[in-house]
């Protein structure tokens, strides 16, 4: 029964996290319908940000965190500007190949500039977990939880009751007629980018304290993400919110009961039913046609 | 324009000619290992270990009057890449002899390719035991094979009174082939075995494996893997308030970034290694290990990668003492020449002995392995 109650406690913090990536590329893969190869990069560009300005520049952990997120939402922003706005209107294989050359590039970029040695971040948060009874967690784990959580419901706001949210979802529903309304077109694409992007580098600034920062951290991230948007549905918020924890359930106890081999396997098993079972993902909206 | 038709024979004949004295001039040693993807610290780690090798005996004058030079590839910490990348060394920088390819599953997968070409190779980390016992007679091995690692913690069960172990390994060859020869020496022992857990490679969340692993009755986890899965699981484990004894294998800990990285989580840690720079005068060959770490602190490298770069600088020595008495730089002659060579290992001495189905058999050294325990963030020596 502990071990159980174990499992769902790592589910929670996972899931966390899991719906923190999800969220930000379901806002350009869903909404913007753009296949996003850089949200792992972005994710890692994030991290190294956290790394930078917590070792090499000697930033309070609490405050590098706002600015890893901005950078991250300038890196969004340049992306769109250079690579995405004069391919606007290109079929959606051109911008696909272009930003899987983005991917690659930057990659290669982080390789060139940090090196393939992972670096740690070290946090103010003490060594020893919470012990609650059987259970316990870490408090660099619930801070994240938290962070995530906030993160999740400032995006859901955004998007869902402010006038830049409502001109996002007028925008992608119909380009011409929203521009027709005045709306600056081309201003909210840049901003829904550079805001997916920060939420990719504020996910990977949360977590690369967690675990470790490399230049490939970014993969495994964006293929989970990619997962959680698939089953929460194209451009749902709340949707990738709860495809990140039920992503998290299958691979807990997917590991604890029945084999650590296929961990990742339980993920993708419960992706591929959707898709053969309900192909517009778990919590998708009835979408408008035409 | 009638110049540069005249002028290109002659640009292409001065390439050819400065290519031509470029290859007679030096020995070219094909270096296949991880410079990216997960174990990309390791093998960056070996490479520059390689390098310090390699400017040492060029320095000394090289071998066969000619200096060595290393043509490094990187794997990228991938089975497919390393076969791949090996092919590319045989066949287009022609290179008569291989160092590599640091992981079990990525050695496996270039070994088919030394058949193929006829090309020796000396592997400098490996330790499943498939390597040198499937009848690759172009496999010289100068790392432990788990089997080596087994038989020397045998000796300290007793001291360390093991009741019943369960196993975290990385799902490869490396792992899995650890997990089975440890079990069978624990069995002879009479030490139970209880669950045997995986992570992937490139896993970086081993909560849920560990959560499963607190709630067994065991009271000691072997774990397998690389220094960065390591740093994660001790940090996870001390998170998840799991309070076993957990005793690393495999020699790629590089115990001074763990004690750096993962802090006090890695205390009351027990680690099976193969080099103890923290205790030169302790090592088979105190003058080489103290040259080496000297130079390597010199390149300003990092002092935890010294237990894994000990290797590329024993695995490019060795390379090139089979060289030197072969007395040519071709295949065959190297291949034959690996099992007369007798060098000073930073780990012990370098003999190869025969492994494997017979008349077909691979090269394996007998080195060492120690035992070490981080307590209060130092390194201190076990007796094995």
């Amino acid at each position: 029964m502990s071990e159980f109650l174990q499992h769902l406690i790592n589910m929670l913090v996972l899931g966390g996290t899991y719906a923190l990536l999800g969220i930000g590329l379901t806002l350009i893969f869903g909404i913007m319908n753009v296949v996003n190869f850089t949200h792992g990069v972005l994710y890692t560009f994030g991290a190294y940000i956290m790394f930078i300005v917590v070792h090499q520049l000697g930033v309070n952990f609490f405050l590098a965190l706002p600015l890893a997120v901005v950078a991250g939402w300038l890196l969004g922003a340049a992306i769109e500007l250079i690579l995405l706005r004069p391919l606007r209107g290109s079929d959606i294989d051109t911008t696909m190949l272009v930003m899987i050359g983005a991917w690659i590039a930057m990659q290669s970029g982080a390789l060139w500039i940090w090196g393939g040695v992972a670096k740690s971040v070290t946090t103010p948060f003490p060594e020893a977990p919470l012990v609650l009874g059987p259970v316990s967690v870490s408090w660099l784990r619930l801070f994240v939880l938290a962070a995530a959580a906030m993160l999740i419901v400032v995006t859901y706001l955004l998007i869902n009751r402010t006038k830049l949210g409502c001109a996002m979802r007028a925008t992608f529903q119909d380009h011409d007629t929203a521009s027709l309304m005045g709306v600056n077109v081309d201003m909210i694409y840049t901003s829904t980018f550079a805001i997916g992007s920060s939420l990719a580098a504020a996910a990977g600034a949360l977590l690369g304290p967690v675990y470790v920062i490399f230049p490939q951290m970014g993969d495994l991230a964006a293929v989970k993400a990619f997962a959680i948007v698939i089953l929460g549905g194209l451009g749902n918020i709340t949707g990738a919110v709860i495809g990140g924890f039920i992503l998290a359930l299958a691979e807990e106890l997917g590991a604890g009961y029945v084999s650590s081999g296929y961990r990742d396997a339980m993920g993708f098993l419960i992706i591929i039913a959707v898709l053969i079972f309900k192909p517009t993902g778990l919590f998708a909206r009835s979408e408008r046609v035409g | 324009m009638t110049w540069t038709f005249r002028l290109a024979p002659a640009i292409a004949l001065a390439a050819a000619l400065l290519g031509g004295t470029a290859d007679a001039q030096t020995i070219k040693i094909g270096v296949n290992e991880p410079l990216t993807g997960a174990f990309a610290a390791s093998g960056t780690y070996v490479v520059n270990g390689a390098k310090i090798a390699a400017d040492e005996i060029n320095a000394k004058g090289g071998i066969l009057g000619k200096k060595i030079e290393l043509v490094i590839e990187d794997n990228k910490s991938n089975p497919t890449e390393a076969a791949a990348v090996a092919e590319k060394l045989i066949t287009s920088d022609k290179v008569p002899v291989l160092m590599g390819a640091w992981g079990s599953s990525l050695t496996l997968a270039v070994m088919p390719k030394l058949m193929e070409y006829e090309v020796p190779m000396v592997v400098e980390t490996s330790s499943s035991g498939k390597i040198t016992t499937t009848g690759n007679p172009y496999v010289f091995r100068i790392s432990p094979p788990s089997a080596i690692e087994a038989a020397a913690f045998k000796g300290i069960v007793d001291k360390l009174e093991l009741k019943k172990v369960d196993f975290l390994i990385i799902n490869n060859d490396w792992g899995r082939g650890t997990a089975e020869d440890f079990s069978k020496m624990m069995k002879e022992k009479g030490i139970t075995v209880g669950v045997v857990e995986t992570m992937d490679q490139g896993a970086q969340d081993m909560s849920a494996q560990l959560s499963k692993l607190k709630g067994t009755d065991s009271e000691t986890i072997i774990v397998t893997t690389a220094v960065d899965q390591l740093t994660l699981i001790f940090k996870q484990a001390a998170a998840l308030g799991l309070k076993k004894r957990i005793i690393t294998t495999g020699g790629s800990q590089n115990p001074d970034q763990i004690i750096a990285q993962a802090g006090a989580a890695a205390n009351g840690t027990m680690h099976l290694t193969t080099f103890l720079p923290w205790f030169p005068d302790k090592t088979p060959n105190p003058e080489a290990t103290n040259y080496f770490i000297a130079e390597w602190k010199k390149r300003g490298f990092d002092f935890a990668g010294c237990t894994e770069s000990f290797r590329g600088y024993d695995g490019i020595r060795t390379v090139a003492a089979a060289i030197e008495k072969a007395g040519k730089a071709e295949p065959a002659a190297i291949k034959a020449a690996m099992w007369d060579i007798n060098i000073k290992g930073l780990n012990g001495d370098i003999v190869f002995r025969k492994s494997g189905p017979a008349g077909k058999e691979s090269g394996q050294s007998q080195p060492n392995v120690y035992l070490i325990e981080i307590t209060d963030g130092k390194i201190g020596m076990k007796t094995l």
